[in-house]
């Protein structure tokens, strides 16, 4: 009788792209339903959106380049990328920002540089940047967190605004948007405000921007699972948000009036968000344990730098995208020791 | 026990897998009746092919040496019954190739007659010259039993500077399914303890480490009791967090002894030798009951076959004889393993003997061997780095696979890659990555063969060049001395002749002018030499 053969391990495999997506998926529920829960349907309306366009952009691409559709569709990576964005934008964006963001990340970030597993930066980043860079106004437009907002917009009412640009009557942009924590706390520090001053704001919280703090405290419930799972390692978090909260702690010590907690800088913005979900994209990130120290290190002290002194009250995004250069250097200089091999080895 | 836990490391990465070490034990070792036919390749060991000193028709015993190898790598090849030779045949062996080797093929009389060939036993244990061992171990053909089937007398014979201090005994067994050594643990804990002493007095180690991964209760409770204790006789059994691969020879001696067996050196270097608890039971086989080795215990297992077993077969036997004692294939099986799941390799059909290497034949249903879905693009997840136990980036040893880029995957450590499969386990992109290894190491073996070959073709023709060159000059020198005698000797006589005869001196005389004064014409290169006789020149000339 004849068998089949096929070389070793013959062992089932343990995961595949399809279920470490899917896990990062649902790790990302807990902090997408408390972002919604503060900032109110526009936030699912966007990932809903974002998510169907990058499966678009996704399925024409592979089309485009004659690669098998049903596969890479159904890897999810685009869905992730989609979703990413979704979070990253505000909740209100109109429309045609996610079409160009999302479309961007991965018609250009991801399938021009050769699709999954080739594309050199997170294209989830890649896409923000291209729109926040492009639409500065659009892209600042937050809204006040639910809980002190007057009035919260009903689903028809927020499907208005982001497909047709109409607010409800008798409503301006200007009432209804406002600053995010790090916006606000850049702005007034540039009117030479002190830092207590600022925070002394009922937009604040005990420790960071109020509802921020909520919401990034369900990402790292969803970031922790996710170590806990083993589908990410805890090298880039551990490393990122702690040189942030170094960083940011060293100076906040020095001068507590200009400089902001670390607690503050981990808690509001996209650090935690950043720093599990986003830092940790095996493509675009670093792969040796060590490297992914050194990433995630870098990615903290970058978004630190652009924070305090940047042109940008965020710097997650660009942080992460700056260290995605370094990657591939990084993992040349960062090779683990090679079972039975002494150290002093090492060439070139 | 008295004694204090004995001290564990750990090597990097490894995999926690299921086991499914139950399915096959839940019998006792049965002796597999014999096959019709035994088929036995004449390489079964790491090393040169063993060469047959039977022909067919001869009639051959049991234990009788029908294939010798008398380097000092080998193993003799003995027959594992009686019977006659039906000849030497190209037959498939197992390889993951499929391709034949050269095989003595022995028809089974069924007498299981010894003749005179059993070696005769070993009285004075206490006393065994270490020579004696090795010699008893070369003779019986015994190779390691763990798979990689290394000729063990080697490992009896440290070289002198490698100091023994420690003797490591692999009861590890860590790949899934397989369950011989366990079940020989469990059955001759004995002999194993005794083959480990006589193999210690042979290599007088300060200590002996048995290791046995902790999923083996019953084998490490055996093993307990045939020692008398946890520890004695500075010898200590250890039980391991089953971690594949625990049982690879320098994963074990590291979880053991904490040292790392230098990347292109031997356990020696670092004081160790490693022998699998199988190897010991054989030795003391070969020594007190003169057998040499001819049969092994081999785990049939797997959902492909019915009643999953230990058996002790003859070498030769046919894998189908086999399953057939381990109630025959179920209906839905799809791939036929020698080895286990994670480094054995499938096999096309079941007529390929089992070897002295054999330790399961893993015969597999669809869903317990999944085949490998669509191969995705690498996502650079790091798992394959993660789980490595060699310390490698499998990632980008396949990168640099794929591009061709060998020089670039030997830098990144290629040759210390062990081919455990674990970073394509966890492959999330379902990639073979051991393929690819494999694939990168045989391009440069062929590279390097072929550099050898050329290298060797170029000194051949150099030497051609050499020894044509040699041989003109030599024909040049033996015509010029016998030109030289021939020219020699008239001289003399002239000499003699001019003595006696004035006239006969002066034509003489006048000839040599002549002669001269013409090759003078003739080489204008050259003046005329007076003392050297023209015909020389010319001779010169040809030579140039």
């Amino acid at each position: 009788m004849r068998f089949k053969t096929f070389t070793s391990p013959h062992m089932s495999p343990a995961r595949s792209v399809n279920r470490v997506m899917r896990q990062v998926l649902y790790a990302l529920v807990p902090g997408t339903v408390a972002m919604a829960w503060f900032f109110g349907w526009g936030v699912l309306v966007n990932v809903l959106l974002a998510v169907t366009v990058a499966l678009a952009a996704e399925a024409l691409m592979l089309m485009a380049r004659r690669r098998p559709v049903k596969p890479f569709v159904t890897d999810l990576s685009a869905v992730v990328a989609g979703w990413l964005f979704a979070l990253a934008v505000p909740p209100l964006t109109p429309w045609w920002i996610t079409l160009i963001g999302v479309g961007f990340a991965i018609v250009v970030a991801k399938h021009l540089y050769g699709g999954l597993g080739y594309n050199p930066f997170n294209p989830a980043m890649v896409g923000y940047v291209a729109v926040v860079i492009s639409f500065p106004r659009e892209m600042t437009l937050w809204l006040p967190p639910g809980t002190l907002a007057d009035m919260a917009f009903t689903l028809p009412q927020t499907l208005q605004v982001i497909f047709l640009g109409q607010l409800p009557p008798g409503l301006t942009w200007d009432m209804i948007t406002g600053a995010t924590p790090l916006d606000r706390i850049q702005t007034e520090l540039a009117m030479d405000r002190s830092l207590s001053d600022i925070q002394a704001s009922p937009f604040f919280g005990a420790v960071a921007g109020r509802g921020w703090e909520w919401i990034n405290l369900f990402f790292l419930l969803g970031g922790l699972w996710l170590i806990q799972r083993r589908v990410i390692t805890w090298h880039v978090p551990v490393a990122m948000l702690g040189s942030l909260a170094l960083i940011s702690g060293l100076f906040w010590l020095i001068n507590p009036e200009v400089y902001a907690s670390p607690l503050f800088h981990l808690f509001s913005g996209a650090a935690i968000l950043g720093a599990f979900f986003i830092a940790t994209d095996p493509v675009s990130g670093s792969t040796t344990p060590m490297g992914r120290l050194v990433f995630g290190a870098g990615v903290g002290i970058l978004a630190y730098v652009i924070r305090a002194w940047g042109g940008y009250a965020e710097g997650v995004a660009f942080a992460i995208l700056l260290m995605n250069m370094m990657a591939p250097t990084i993992d040349h200089y960062t090779q683990p020791r090679v079972f039975g091999k002494t150290p002093a080895r090492k060439e070139g | 026990m008295t004694s204090t836990p004995h001290k564990l490391w750990r090597f990097n990465g490894g995999l926690k897998l299921p086991d499914h070490k139950a399915e096959s034990t839940q019998e006792t070792v049965f002796k597999a009746p014999l096959a019709e036919y035994l088929t036995l390749p004449l390489r079964q060991h790491i090393g040169e092919m063993a060469q047959p000193v039977v022909k067919a028709g001869d009639k051959v015993y049991k234990g009788q040496i029908i294939a010798r190898c008398d380097t000092y790598v080998g193993a003799h090849i003995h027959a594992p019954t009686s019977g006659r030779v039906r000849g030497i045949e190209e037959h498939p062996v197992p390889h993951p190739s499929g391709l034949t080797a050269p095989c003595v093929v022995i028809e089974v009389d069924g007498d299981e007659d010894w003749g005179e060939h059993r070696m005769p036993p070993i009285e004075d244990l206490q006393n065994l010259d270490p020579a004696r061992l090795r010699h008893r171990v070369r003779e019986g053909g015994l190779v390691g039993m763990g798979g990689a089937a290394f000729p063990s007398a080697v490992k009896l014979n440290p070289r002198p500077q490698q100091a023994i201090d420690t003797l490591v005994v692999n009861g590890a067994e860590c790949e899934p399914y397989i369950t011989c050594d366990d079940m020989l643990m469990r059955t001759r804990a004995d002999a194993v303890i005794q083959g480990l002493l006589l193999v210690k007095r042979t290599l007088q180690p300060r200590q002996c480490l048995i290791g046995i991964e902790d999923n083996k209760p019953e084998a490490l409770r055996a093993m307990t009791e045939a020692l008398g204790g946890e520890e004695n006789d500075n010898i200590r059994i250890v039980a391991l967090p089953s971690i594949y691969p625990a049982g690879g020879e320098r994963q074990l001696i590291r979880v053991l002894t904490g040292r790392e067996v230098p990347s292109e050196g031997l356990p020696a270097d670092v004081g160790v030798v490693c022998h699998n608890v199988g190897t010991l039971a054989n030795i003391y086989r070969a020594v007190i009951r003169g057998e040499p080795l001819i049969s092994r215990i081999v785990t049939v297992t797997g959902s492909g076959v019915k009643r999953p077993r230990n058996l002790r077969v003859p070498f030769g036997t046919p894998i189908s004889h086999l399953v057939a004692h381990a109630g025959g294939y179920s209906d839905d099986v799809e791939r036929l393993i020698m080895g286990g799941p994670m480094m054995g390799f499938a096999l096309a059909s079941d007529q390929v003997p089992i070897v002295k290497g054999t330790n399961c034949i893993l015969a597999a249903r669809g869903e317990e061997v999944d085949p490998p879905g669509p191969v995705m693009p690498c996502i650079r997840c790091g798992e394959c780095v993660r789980v490595c136990p060699a310390n490698l980036l499998p990632q980008q040893l396949y990168w640099f696979t794929r591009a061709r880029d060998f020089d670039k995957a030997q830098d990144y450590s290629l040759f210390d890659c062990i081919e455990c499969g674990c970073c394509a386990h966890v492959c999330p992109s379902n990639i073979p990555l051991v393929q690819f290894y494999r694939f990168a190491k045989n391009e440069i073996w062929s590279q390097e063969r072929e550099k050898q070959e050329a290298d060797a073709a170029r000194v051949r023709h150099e030497m051609r060049q050499e020894r044509l060159a040699r041989e003109k000059r030599e024909k040049a020198e033996r015509m010029n001395r016998k030109k030289q005698a021939l020219n020699d000797k008239p001289a003399e006589d002239k000499a003699a002749d001019t003595g006696n005869d004035p006239k006969k001196a002066a034509i003489q005389a006048a000839l040599e002018r002549a002669q001269a004064k013409k090759a003078a014409q003739g080489a204008d290169t050259t003046p005329p030499d007076q003392g050297k006789p023209p015909s020389d020149t010319r001779t010169q000339e040809k030579t140039r």
